[in-house]
């Protein structure tokens, strides 16, 4: 795979449409004394073995959106949906990062 | 490269029974219910009250006392903390990774608010070198200049400076938007990958020079395109955007975000597979 180009698999110069914002990332930006969705502006919606999933940069892997979970069609309300399921997984205790923060936490 | 297949020793991670496998680049399964309670903060991290405020002189302080300080403060539950005399001093309030609304009274040096994820930081000064570098989430507002490198390898938050700023800003930037109120240096957004860099004053030669993907938008003069920048179209939805971003930089209240240029990626550079040959052939 060295030297080959690998695309992004979704746009990611989409901004967000802020009407389309859900209650549980208006807390979020609230909780965090944010004005916007700060760095979830840069979250999509992209896809992992043919399923939709989200990338989580902390885990450096796709999540995989739940099927019990309805997908809009268009990818403004899908990438709010992204947004909102990456926060719930990275807050989560069982996200990998808590399991090497135990393992290799320095100071 | 060691052969860890026939390593004996074990490391900390295999021996809490982590893993037991070399790195085979199998794919890890990690199962959460994504209905749990509501939970806004990484686990593990302090439940800090912005309306709990202190002060800290770090006059006679060095970098890693003034920052383990404020680590401090914040296990006490201070959400609000203003740091006074930090006289320039280098890698100030690096890698907090919490809520966290910060005030420095004064200048940063070198590498301030390095690797960051969460904090709502100002500085009433200036700041040096690579100021917020690797910023990850939050939001950071610079009062008045910044020096080169300012953002670089950012992936994500706002990165906001009110003067201007130096040479390759938002170098290598991975997400994020920096928002620059005067001017920029010669290469800025070299190489950056994705995010959008906000200028509105003027910018100098090689602006966006090998620029991967990403969005750069200028209010002033250009000095010079760099290698594979391209002009693009204004749209409404960009406008709509960069309205409500000058908004939350509090900079530009009267700005004109219909006259600005788009910069984007001509994605001539994308296929590394066709510049090889042609590269090796140029060396032999």
């Amino acid at each position: 795979m060295i030297g080959q180009s690998i695309g992004y698999r979704y746009d990611v110069n989409l901004l967000p449409d802020y009407t389309k914002i859900t209650p549980f990332l208006k807390k979020y930006v609230e909780a965090m004394g944010w004005d916007d969705l700060n760095w979830l502006e840069d979250v999509h919606m992209g896809y992992e073995e043919g399923r939709p999933a989200v990338f989580c940069r902390n885990a450096n892997g796709w999540v995989t959106i739940p099927s019990s979970i309805k997908l809009p069609n268009n990818q403004q309300d899908r990438d709010m949906i992204a947004r909102e399921l990456l926060v719930k997984f990275q807050m989560s205790p069982k996200h990998p990062l808590v399991d090497l923060k135990k393992a290799y936490l320095k100071f | 490269m060691a052969n860890l297949k026939t390593s004996e020793k074990k490391s900390k991670a295999q021996s809490m029974g982590m893993h037991t496998e070399v790195l085979t680049g199998r794919t890890q399964q990690k199962f959460f219910n994504p209905d749990e309670a509501e939970n806004f903060y990484y686990f593990g991290t302090y439940d800090v009250d912005f309306n709990k405020r202190t002060d800290l002189d770090v006059k006679d302080m060095s970098a890693p006392e003034a920052n383990k300080e404020i680590d401090n403060l914040m296990s006490q539950g201070y959400g609000t903390i203003v740091i006074k005399n930090p006289q320039g001093k280098h890698s100030l309030g690096v890698g907090i990774l919490n809520k966290l609304n910060l005030i420095f009274e004064g200048s940063l040096g070198y590498f301030g608010m390095g690797s960051c994820d969460g904090p709502t930081v100002r500085i009433n000064g200036r700041v040096g070198w690579s100021c917020a570098e690797n910023l990850m989430a939050g939001k950071v507002v610079i009062e008045k200049n910044a020096g080169s490198c300012f953002g670089a390898a950012i992936r994500g938050g706002d990165l906001i400076c009110k003067g201007s700023v130096g040479a390759r800003t938002g170098i290598d930037m991975k997400g994020g938007t920096i928002i620059i109120g005067g001017d920029a240096g010669a290469f800025t957004g070299f190489m950056m990958q994705r995010g959008r860099i906000i200028i509105l004053g003027d910018v100098g030669i090689n602006l966006g020079d090998s620029m991967y993907d990403g969005t750069i938008f200028v209010g002033g003069s250009i000095g010079s395109y760099g290698s594979d920048a391209v002009d693009a179209e204004l749209t409404k939805s960009d406008q709509d955007w960069l309205k409500r971003k000058l908004k939350v930089a509090e900079i530009g209240d009267n700005f004109d975000v219909s006259k600005m240029k788009k910069i984007v990626a001509g994605k001539k550079l994308w296929n590394y597979d066709n510049l090889e040959p042609t590269e090796k052939k140029g060396a032999i």
